[in-house]
C-alpha cells in the first residue's frame, strides 16, 4: 500500500531540507522528509583518520557508499566513473543532517557585497557573475534564526567588516588556541583585524546538550559529545516532534513527477529495501545539495519539460561552484600545537572585498588540526615525499606547523556543470550525475593574492619557513558545492525566483546551496540554513494564505 | 565499480611453497587410503596462506619497498608496524580495485630491478635501492616494463598506502602499537577525563 498523500515532500535532510521540514511541519503542514542516508553517530567510525568525511581513502564515514557513483570528465572528451571517496566525485555527505554532522561548523554570514557581486565588480569575461535577487538585508532575519535555532558561538565586535546584525550571537565566542594567540598578535602588528571564528558549536551548554570539549578531530567527524550543532540534533528532531513530519531514511529519490498542467504531483523514490515508491504531495522541496538536486531535476522529464523540470532554458546544473582554497603553511622554531581542538579559531575578513585589481576575495583562517596522515602531504616544493628525510620532517614539524587558508569566492562559469550521464546508472538504475568544466582564471589570481597574504601573516608570526598552497583550474564543487539552480528574477537566466520557487513549476522549490548565485568568500553552511528558513517561511506563509494547494 | 580482479597468480594467493606442501600431504593421504575430497578440503584450510591477496614473493618485495618509504630508526618504520597487513587487508575490501595494479606493478618492479639495476631488490646495496625507487618514482624506469600501471602511478599508490598504514588508525592493520602517534607525541586514544579534557 502506498503511504497517504501529504502536503509536502522534502528531499534531503541536510542544512537546507532539515530546516524547511521543521518550518513547514511547525506551520501545520503534513511533511514527508526523504533522506537517502541514515542516522549516524560518532561510534561507527570514531576518530579514524582514513574513514571520515574529510580524508576518505577507505570510504566516507557519513556516506554515500559505492552504490552511488558519478562520472567526471577526466580529460577533454574522456569520461571516467568515480566513487564517492575519490576527490573528483565532489562529495558532501549522505546521512540525516548531511554535511552538518561532520562539518567544521564555521558559521559565516555572507557580506552585503557577496549578494551583489556583479554590481560591485562587473562580470569578468567568460563568467556568468550576477547579483542575487535578494539582498543581505532580506536574509538578515533568517541568518539570525539560524544562529539562534541551530546554535552559534561568536563575537563580531572586533571585526569591522562584519555585516550589520540586529541581535548578538546566542553563545560567547570560543577562545583562541595557541595558534590563534600567535596569529592574533601578528595580525594586529600588520594592521589587520583578527576575530574569533563564529562556530555552530556550543561554547557553553545549550538546548540540553553539552559544551564543546575541544576534541582533537572535529572537521570531518561526528562529535562524540554532541556539542556540534547540525540539523540532525536540532531542526530534524524538532520537525519530528511536531507530529507532522515523517522522516524516511535510506530513501533514494529518482524523479519529481510533473503533470500535464506543469504542476509537481509527488516524488518517486526507492525505499531501504530497494522497492519503488511514489509519494504524492501538494508541493515538493528539493534539498539534495547542488549536484544531487540538479540531477533530480534533470531526471524529472515530462511532456512539458522534456529536458528536465525547470530546465526550459538550460540553466539547471550550470554554474557549479565551490571554493578555490588558497593559503600557506608555516613552520615555526617552537611548538605551536596545543592539542586544543578543533584548532581553527582565528580569522580575518580584511581580504574579502576591496582588494586592488582583484574580483572579490575570501576570509583567511587558521586551519583545523591536521591528522598525522594529512600532514604527510604537507611539504615545501621539492621536499622528499618518502624515506628517512620525510619521516624526520614529520617528526620535527608536526607540532610546529601552522596553516592559514581561505575560501576564494569563485566566479561562476556556465560550462562548469552537473548534468545526467547518458549511460551510467547507480544501484537503483537512476542515471548518475556527470561533472565537467573548470574554474575561471580570475579565481587563480584571487587565490595567489590570498595565499600571499597568508604567507605574510605567517612570516610576521615568526614562521621560519613558509610555502604556498594554490588552487588549480579543475572543477570546483565538493563539500561547498553551490550554484546549480541559481535564483534570479529573469526566468531565462535562472532556475528559481527569489523565493526558491521554480519559475516554471509553481509548487516545486529548491532549498539548498544550488540557489546560491555566488558562493561568498566563506564556508556556506549558515547561508544554506538561512535560505532554508527563508524558503520554508515563504512556503508556510503562502500555504496559510490558501496558496500552493 | 572496481570489479574484483580474478586471482591469476597461483590462485587465491597460494604460493608455490604452499602448493608443494599440499601435494606432499595429498600424496600421504592417498597412501593411507583417506584421500577423500572432504579430508583434502580440511587440509587446505589448515594451510591457509599468510596473506589474503599477495603471494609470499610479492609480499616480501612489497615489505622491502615499504621499508624504504618509511624506514625504521629510533622509532619503528612501516615494516615493523604492519604496512603489508594493512595493504593486504584493504585489497580484500575498499582497495579491491587496486589488485591488478599491485599484481602487475610488483612484477614490473621486480623485472626493473633485474634488468636495469643488476639484481633482485633485496640484494641491492642501499644506494642502488634508492636509485631504483627514484627511477620508478620519476617514471624514468624502462617504459617497456611498465605498461599499466605506469611506474609513477604504481609508486604513488604504494606511497599513499604506506603512509596510510603508518599514520592512520591502527584498526585497519597498520600503525601497530600506535607507533606513529608515539613518535609524534600524540596521546591516543583520547580518553575524556584522563589524558585529555578534565572538565568534560
Amino acid at each position: 500500500m502506498e503511504p497517504g498523500h501529504v502536503n509536502a515532500v522534502v528531499v534531503g535532510a541536510g542544512a537546507g531540507g532539515g530546516i524547511v521540514a521543521k518550518e513547514l511541519s511547525e506551520a501545520g503542514l503534513s511533511v514527508v522528509l526523504l533522506e537517502r542516508g541514515d542516522w549516524v553517530s560518532f561510534e561507527t567510525h570514531g576518530q579514524d583518520e582514513l574513514i571520515n568525511q574529510r580524508t576518505t581513502p577507505l570510504g566516507n564515514a557519513y556516506g554515500p557508499d559505492d552504490r552511488s557513483p558519478r562520472v567526471v570528465e577526466a580529460a577533454p572528451g574522456k569520461w571516467a566513473v568515480v566513487m564517492p571517496n575519490e576527490g573528483a566525485y565532489g562529495n558532501n555527505a549522505a546521512c540525516v543532517g548531511s554535511g552538518t554532522v561532520s562539518y567544521g561548523a564555521m558559521a559565516w554570514r555572507f557580506m552585503e557585497n557577496d549578494f551583489r557581486m556583479r554590481s560591485t565588480y562587473g562580470a569578468p569575461e567568460g563568467s556568468t557573475l550576477e547579483d542575487w535577487p535578494i539582498s543581505y538585508a532580506d536574509l538578515e532575519p533568517y541568518y539570525e534564526k539560524a544562529e539562534w535555532e541551530i546554535g552559534v558561538s561568536g563575537d563580531m565586535s572586533e571585526n569591522p567588516f562584519s555585516p550589520p546584525r540586529r541581535r548578538p550571537y546566542p553563545m560567547p565566542a570560543f577562545e583562541y588556541n595557541r595558534e590563534g594567540l600567535i596569529l592574533r598578535a601578528a595580525a594586529t602588528r600588520l594592521g589587520l583585524h583578527p576575530f574569533p571564528i563564529p562556530m555552530l558549536r556550543n561554547s557553553v551548554p545549550r538546548a540540553g546538550r553539552n559544551a564543546c570539549v575541544h576534541n582533537r578531530y572535529c572537521c570531518g567527524f561526528a562529535c562524540p559529545n554532541d556539542a556540534k550543532n547540525g540539523t540532525q540534533n536540532t531542526a530534524v528532531p524538532r520537525a519530528i516532534a511536531t507530529g507532522n513530519c515523517e522522516l524516511r531514511t535510506r530513501c533514494i529519490a529518482s524523479e519529481v513527477v510533473v503533470d500535464e498542467r506543469g504542476r509537481a504531483r509527488g516524488v518517486r523514490y526507492f525505499d531501504g529495501s530497494d522497492r519503488a515508491r511514489y509519494q504524492t504531495a501538494d508541493l515538493v522541496v528539493l534539498s539534495g545539495g547542488a549536484i544531487e538536486t540538479a540531477r533530480l531535476l534533470l531526471n524529472s522529464k515530462s511532456r512539458l519539460f522534456p529536458n528536465g523540470a525547470g530546465n526550459r532554458y538550460d540553466w539547471v546544473g550550470r554554474n557549479l561552484q565551490g571554493h578555490a582554497y588558497s593559503g600557506a603553511v608555516g613552520l615555526f622554531a617552537e611548538e605551536t600545537f596545543d592539542d586544543v581542538g578543533p584548532g581553527a579559531t582565528i580569522a580575518v575578513s580584511d581580504f574579502n572585498h576591496g582588494n586592488p585589481g582583484i574580483c572579490g576575495g575570501g576570509a583567511l583562517c587558521n586551519e583545523f588540526i591536521r591528522p598525522p596522515y594529512g600532514f604527510t602531504g604537507m611539504r615545501p616544493p621539492g621536499a622528499p615525499r618518502w624515506g628517512k628525510e620525510h619521516k624526520d620532517f614529520q617528526r620535527r614539524n608536526f607540532k610546529r606547523s601552522v596553516v592559514v587558508m581561505g575560501p576564494v569566492q569563485e566566479m561562476p562559469v556556465y560550462t562548469a556543470r552537473a548534468e545526467v550521464d547518458p549511460g551510467v546508472r547507480d544501484h537503483w538504475g537512476i542515471p548518475v550525475a556527470r561533472l565537467s568544466g573548470g574554474r575561471h582564471p580570475s579565481d587563480l589570481e584571487t587565490g595567489r593574492f590570498l595565499a600571499s597574504k597568508a604567507e605574510q601573516w605567517l612570516r610576521e608570526a615568526g614562521a621560519v619557513s613558509v610555502w604556498h598552497n594554490l588552487p588549480g583550474r579543475g572543477l570546483s564543487g565538493g563539500q561547498h558545492q553551490a550554484g546549480t539552480c541559481r535564483m534570479g528574477n529573469d526566468p531565462k537566466t535562472s532556475v528559481t525566483n527569489r523565493l526558491g520557487q521554480l519559475h516554471d513549476v509553481d509548487n516545486l522549490f529548491v532549498a539548498d546551496a544550488g540557489l546560491h548565485v555566488t558562493n561568498g568568500g566563506f564556508n556556506p553552511a549558515l547561508t544554506i540554513m538561512a535560505l532554508g528558513f527563508w524558503v520554508g517561511h515563504h512556503i508556510a506563509e503562502a500555504w496559510k494564505g490558501g496558496g500552493l494547494r | 565499480m572496481g570489479a574484483p580482479e580474478p586471482d591469476t597468480a597461483g590462485g587465491a594467493g597460494l604460493s608455490r611453497r604452499t602448493a608443494l606442501k599440499l601435494g606432499v600431504v595429498g600424496f600421504v593421504g592417498a597412501a593411507v587410503g583417506v584421500g577423500s575430497t572432504a579430508a583434502f578440503a580440511r587440509l587446505v584450510r589448515t594451510t591457509r596462506p599468510r596473506y589474503r591477496f599477495f603471494t609470499d614473493d610479492e609480499a616480501a618485495l612489497l615489505v622491502d619497498i615499504c621499508d624504504q618509504i618509511i624506514p625504521g630508526d629510533e622509532a619503528p618504520g612501516a615494516t615493523d608496524t604492519g604496512a603489508i597487513d594493512y595493504i593486504d587487508r584493504q585489497l580484500g575490501g575498499p582497495y579491491a580495485r587496486h589488485r591488478r595494479a599491485y599484481r602487475r606493478g610488483l612484477e614490473s618492479f621486480r623485472r626493473t630491478c633485474l634488468e636495469a639495476h643488476g639484481g633482485p631488490f633485496r640484494g641491492l646495496p642501499a644506494a642502488r635501492k634508492l636509485e631504483a625507487l627514484r627511477s620508478i618514482e620519476s617514471g624514468e624506469a624502462p617504459q617497456a616494463l611498465w605498461d599499466e600501471p605506469s611506474a609513477r602511478d604504481f609508486f604513488n599508490m604504494v606511497l599513499a598506502h604506506t603512509m596510510q598504514s603508518f599514520y592512520g588508525s591502527p584498526r585497519h592493520g597498520g600503525n601497530r602499537g600506535y607507533a606513529s602517534y608515539r613518535m609524534l607525541g600524540l596521546d591516543y586514544p583520547q580518553v575524556v577525563g584522563q589524558n585529555r579534557y578534565p572538565k568534560a
